[in-house]
Parts: structure tokens; C-alpha cells; sequence
């Protein structure tokens, strides 16, 4: 042992000459942890200083002067507030509309077997696999023979592109972990196709679809560049707006609406939590 | 025009996956109260069977009869049976009452009733206090119970399982078995059951039904299957068996295998090849006229029988099950006595031999045989 540890240390000597100190070696891993915290935690922590802070001046550590002036500037700009307003109407709308749509779909793509089924599964990938941005002028093109420029539901159809991939591919891995034997047993003891679906396989795919929906309510959230060139001037969104406050205003007023623009998928994520932690998921049943 | 068969009545079902027959020509009758196994290797046909009674697959061709009654246009939903999957039978999302509930809450029962009835069926399958608790808080042979009783509830005419056990352990399984079993003697239900599992087949049974490649083999009780097999398949599938290939010689009325003869009389070609089958425990060491000499090669001692392998010149390698009490010794020189010798031509039983007598044939005399001709 004793003869191992000389061995190790005399190998040691010269380049990492500090690894032989044990308090160093306790440490290490606790640096590193710190380290890792401040890369995540540090750009939130400066945002919600940069919000509060009344005025700053180089060198300070911190804020001089601390104060909520920038939020009401940002509450009372009216353009901020019709922004949250039509996001917290697109985005719930957008991924209701998603959910009518894909999950029909990704419950036949996960039970049938029909010609084309992997190339139409692909083909959901395929609107993600490019720049968006080209996408989105070809639709737009389009949008404008359609009367759908700067309308609500134009915006509504541009952010429903982002969020198919989630609403597809996640609910069908769901359905297909579903084994098929536990809806026949239901057929099996008298309840027809549909009341199986909604009885039995609905209930036990929800953490999936609920995961699937919050995937796709923030996909829809923080949508810019289709919402920018659909929907404006019309309908500017919260991270349309954002746009215009970091070009046009101070940066506490960015730090505010940053914070404004996180709080949806904070709330979100927690709740989720919260949900999938609930009843028989705890218990190893696992997507 | 048939008598009254309150029970299953399969008439010459068949079911085709692209071009392989996985059920060909299948036709069955099994009896009011009784308890028939489908057995086979896997691939046979006998859950693609079972899934047919239970509505799952449509049939290609053929008909089942419940009660005298074509079930075939019924879904799953509509028909008497009731099924119990080989595993992840219980809903995760409801506890282990609402599971057993279910089905008679689609029948608009009223609530005292219903848990009146889920309660006496928990009790039935031994699970009186498992009402309030989670599908993942039983072990899987609890789990299976529940399933049991979630179909016995019910109230089905039919029985239907598919592989109900095969993932417990094998003490667990055996148990569960015996508790099967007195458990449909105790409800007098018609009973269905698939299994690749040969020993459960023969305990659980009344009658068994071996399959192999979509074509039923024979159907008969498991006492009857184990001696007399109809079919070369059968006689290899259930249990242990030697068997050694023969050729028959008319003139002498011997089937001779290596320069070993015994007396045969049978309207069989001159030359016919035939298969000779015999039991293990039908083989012995000491016994009446000429025997056939061989070495032991292999002893082992499993408990309450030795299983001993021995090599015999000409007939090759026979498996012997002897009680201990005579000792053997690997590389002990034997003599071989048999009594109950099966026949089979083509894969078809032939012929039975009770008590066969053995002669030496010299290998020199059968080609005398073949050049006199």
C-alpha cells in the first residue's frame, strides 16, 4: 500500500506536483461542481441582477442601485403587453391544434402498418432537417395568396410547423411502449375500439403526450423568425418583441422580458414534474 | 344434427400469414367444464388458435361454435370468452379493483353489486386483501391472479390462456398450476389453455391437443398421449423417448436394426423402413430369452431414478431409467430387456409391441437375405 502510494508520488512529482496534497484532491471535485454550477446558474443569476438593477457602473460586483423602474417601463409599454397577450393566445392554440392533429396520427403510425408509413414518419423530421428560415419565405409566398399574412391563424399555421415533430415522434414511441395485450384485455371484457382508446391506452400514454405537449407549447412560445415575418405588424409575439426591446431600449429592459419570456416554460416544467411524479409513473412505469 | 355441445366446437379452422398455413384444417370439440391444452413447440399455431376463439384473428377459412353458436361474426367484445394474456395483463392505471371492475362497469351493474362481486372473486384467487393496491405492488404471480380473477368475474362461458405462467419462476409456475387447476374444478369453467410447456400440459389437462406446424398431431388425454403416441412428432414431443431406425424383413417376420432381430408380423413391405420407439422406463436389465448386449456409458443419479446411457453396438446410444437399486457402473456391460415397443412408418404409429422377442442376426444373414430376393 504504503509502497504503491511512494510509487504514485514520486511519478507525480514533477508536472502534478499538487496532486499529492490531499486537501487539493478533496477538493478538485467540488471546484469543479462550483464550476459547472456558475456556467449554468451564473447567465440567470446576471439576468435577474440586470432586472433589478437601478444602476450598475463598471467595476461593481454588484448593482449600485437597486430598483423595479425597469419593469414598470416594460409593463407600461403597450405594444409589450399586447405581445404577451397574443402569445399567451397562439401558443396554447397552436399546441391544441397540434395534438388534433398528430395524435391520431402518431397512434396509427405506432399500431398500423400501412405502404409508406416510415417515409411519412421521416418526412415530419425532414421540416426540422433544414434552415427554417427558407421554409418559412416559401410559406409566406403562399400565406399571401391565401389572405393569411399578418393574421391570426397565419401565425398560428407558421408556429404549427415547429412543434410537428414533437406532437409525432414522441407520442408514437408512447403509444408503441403501450403493449397491445392490455387493450385487448380491455376489448376482452367488453369495451369497444373507442372506449378503449379512451379508457385505457389515453390514460397510460398521457406522461408521454403531456411531456409531447409541453415540448410543443415551447417550441410554439418561442417561435421568432416564422411569427416575425408572418404575423408582423399585426401580431408580434413575446419573442418578436424581444427583437425591438434589446434593439431599441437599455439592457434592463431585455433582462425583464427575458425573465417574462422564461416564466411560461418555468411554470411549465415544474408542473410537469410535479404530474410525471404522480400515481403509478413513480413506480417504474417509464415512457 | 350433432348432439348438444355446450362448450367449443372448432370446425376445420385455418389461418394463413402471407403463404404459411400458421393454423391448417383445425377441428376440436371440447366438452362443457372441461380443461384442454393446445401444446407445441413455438411457432405451432396454438396462440394464433386460442387468439381465434378469443376474436383477435379472423379465421381464413372454418368456423367456431360456442354453445352450438357461430361466434365468428362477434368481436372480441361480444363473445363469451374471456382471455389471460402471457404477461402485462393488468391496466398500470387503475388499481387492482378498478381492474377487476372494469368489465362490469361496461355492464351497467350497480355499485354494491359490483364490489360485492369483485370481492368474492379477489377471495376466490386467494387475494382478499388486494383490492386497494397498485398492479406494480404485487408480485407477477399476484399479478396473474388478478388477471384470473379479472376474467373470471366476468362471468365468461369460455376460459381462454395464453401462456399464463411462462414468465413466473418454476416454483412459482407449479404452484400456480395446481392452483389453476382447482380453482376451474371449482367453477366448472371451459376451459382453454396454451403452453410449449410439455409437464404443465400433462398436469393441468384433461385433454391435450399437440400441434406442430398448424396441424393438430393428436388429441387425446395425457395418460393416453404418453403411451400411446399416434404420431412419430408426438412420440419425440411429450416426455423422453429412444428411438432406433429398423428394416423389415418379410420372410423371417423380424424387424432388424444392426445384428439385433425382433419378431414383428405385420402386412409391411419386404424392406420397409420403420422407426422403432421405446421409453426409457421401458427398458430394463434383466427380463425373459435374449437381450442385447451394451456397455453403460453415462450414469446419472437424479434422486429418485438413475438415468443411465448406454451404448449398444448396432442400435446405438439408448437412454435407460432404472431405480437404484441395482447399481450401475459407467462402462458396466449390460444386457437389455424391453417392454413396450412402438412402431412408426412414415411419422405414423403402426404397430404395438407388447412383449418383444429379441434375436441375434448376424449382419451376414440379412445380406443373404437381400441376395437371395
Amino acid at each position: 500500500m504504503s509502497a504503491v502510494g511512494e510509487a504514485v508520488r514520486e511519478r507525480t512529482a514533477g508536472l502534478f506536483w499538487f496532486w499529492s496534497i490531499g486537501a487539493f484532491r478533496r477538493v478538485l471535485p467540488v471546484l469543479f461542481l462550483v464550476a459547472l454550477a456558475a456556467f449554468i446558474l451564473g447567465p440567470l443569476l446576471s439576468l435577474i441582477l440586470w432586472a433589478f438593477a437601478g444602476q450598475w457602473f463598471y467595476p461593481g460586483l454588484l448593482p449600485q442601485e437597486f430598483s423595479t423602474k425597469w419593469w414598470t417601463v416594460v409593463f407600461g409599454n403597450r405594444s409589450v403587453v399586447s405581445s404577451i397577450k397574443y402569445s399567451l393566445m397562439t401558443a396554447p392554440t397552436v399546441t391544441a391544434l397540434s395534438a388534433l392533429i398528430c395524435l391520431p396520427a402518431a397512434y396509427a403510425f405506432a399500431r398500423f402498418r400501412f405502404p409508406g408509413r416510415r417515409l411519412l414518419l421521416l418526412s415530419f423530421l425532414s421540416a426540422n432537417s433544414f434552415p427554417k428560415i427558407g421554409l418559412y419565405i416559401t410559406i409566406a409566398t403562399l400565406f399571401y395568396r391565401l389572405n393569411l399574412m399578418t393574421t391570426f391563424w397565419g401565425v398560428v399555421l407558421i408556429q404549427l410547423v415547429g412543434t410537428l415533430l414533437f406532437m409525432i415522434w414522441i407520442p408514437t414511441g408512447t403509444f408503441r411502449g403501450i403493449n397491445r395485450s392490455l387493450e385487448e384485455a380491455a376489448r376482452d371484457v367488453g369495451a369497444s375500439g373507442l372506449r378503449t382508446f379512451f379508457q385505457i391506452t389515453l390514460p397510460i400514454a398521457l406522461p408521454g403526450l403531456l411531456v409531447a405537449g409541453l415540448f410543443a407549447f415551447l417550441a410554439a412560445f418561442d417561435e421568432a423568425q416564422g411569427t416575425l415575418i408572418v404575423g408582423s405588424p399585426n401580431y408580434i409575439t413575446m419573442p418578436v418583441m424581444m427583437y425591438t426591446l434589446v434593439l431599441n431600449y437599455p439592457q434592463p429592459v431585455g433582462a425583464v422580458f427575458s425573465i417574462l419570456l422564461t416564466l411560461p416554460s418555468l411554470v411549465l416544467l415544474l408542473l410537469a414534474q410535479r404530474l410525471l411524479r404522480q400515481g403509478y409513473l413513480a413506480a417504474g412505469y417509464t415512457l | 344434427m350433432t348432439p348438444a355441445v355446450a362448450g367449443v366446437r372448432l370446425v376445420n379452422l385455418t389461418k394463413r400469414f402471407g403463404t404459411t398455413a400458421a393454423v391448417h384444417d383445425f377441428s376440436l370439440d371440447v366438452q362443457q367444464g372441461e380443461l384442454v391444452c393446445l401444446l407445441g413447440p413455438s411457432g405451432c399455431g396454438k396462440t394464433t388458435t386460442l387468439r381465434m376463439i378469443g376474436g383477435f384473428i379472423a379465421p381464413d377459412a372454418g368456423d367456431i361454435l360456442i354453445d352450438n353458436r357461430s361466434v365468428l361474426r362477434l368481436p372480441p367484445e361480444r363473445r363469451p370468452t374471456a382471455m389471460v394474456f402471457q404477461r402485462y395483463n393488468l391496466w398500470p392505471h387503475m388499481m387492482v379493483a378498478d381492474n377487476i371492475a372494469f368489465g362490469l362497469r361496461l355492464r351497467h351493474i350497480p355499485p354494491a353489486a359490483i364490489q360485492r362481486k369483485v370481492q368474492e372473486t379477489l377471495d376466490l384467487v386467494g387475494l382478499p386483501q388486494a383490492g386497494r393496491k397498485w398492479p406494480h405492488q404485487l408480485s407477477g404471480g399476484e399479478q396473474q391472479r388478478v388477471a384470473v380473477a379479472r376474467a373470471l368475474v366476468l362471468e365468461p362461458k369460455i376460459l381462454l390462456l395464453d401462456e399464463p405462467f411462462s414468465n413466473l419462476d418454476a416454483r412459482l409456475r407449479v404452484r400456480m398450476r395446481e392452483e389453476l387447476k382447482a380453482l376451474q374444478r371449482q367453477v366448472g369453467i371451459t376451459t382453454i389453455f396454451v403452453t410449449h410447456d410439455q409437464e404443465e400440459a400433462l398436469t393441468l389437462a384433461d385433454r391435450i391437443a399437440v400441434m406442430n406446424r398448424g396441424i393438430v398431431e393428436q388429441v387425446d388425454t395425457p395418460a393416453a398421449l404418453y403411451s400411446r403416441p399416434q404420431r412419430l412428432f408426438v412420440a419425440d414431443f411429450i416426455g423422453t423417448m429412444n428411438f432406433f431406425s429398423a428394416r423389415y424383413v418379410r420372410a423371417r417376420g423380424l424387424l432388424v436394426s444392426g445384428g439385433v432381430g425382433v419378431a414383428a408380423v405385420g402386412d409391411w413391405p419386404d424392406g420397409a423402413a420403420i422407426t422403432v420407439a421405446v421409453r426409457p422406463e421401458d427398458v430394463t436389465f434383466a427380463g425373459e430369452g435374449q437381450g442385447i448386449a451394451g456397455q453403460a456409458r453415462r450414469v446419472v443419479n437424479l434422486g429418485h431414478y438413475l438415468e443411465v446411457v448406454v451404448d449398444c453396438p448396432g442400435l446405438g446410444s439408448l437412454k435407460v431409467f432404472t431405480d437404484g437399486r441395482r447399481a450401475v457402473a459407467e462402462g458396466q456391460a449390460l444386457t437389455l430387456f424391453m417392454r413396450h415397443l412402438l412402431l412408426y412408418d412414415e411419422g405414423v404409429n403402426i404397430a404395438e409391441i407388447g412383449t418383444p422377442q429379441f434375436t441375434r442376426v448376424p449382419a451376414q444373414s440379412v445380406v443373404e437375405d437381400a441376395a437371395g430376393r
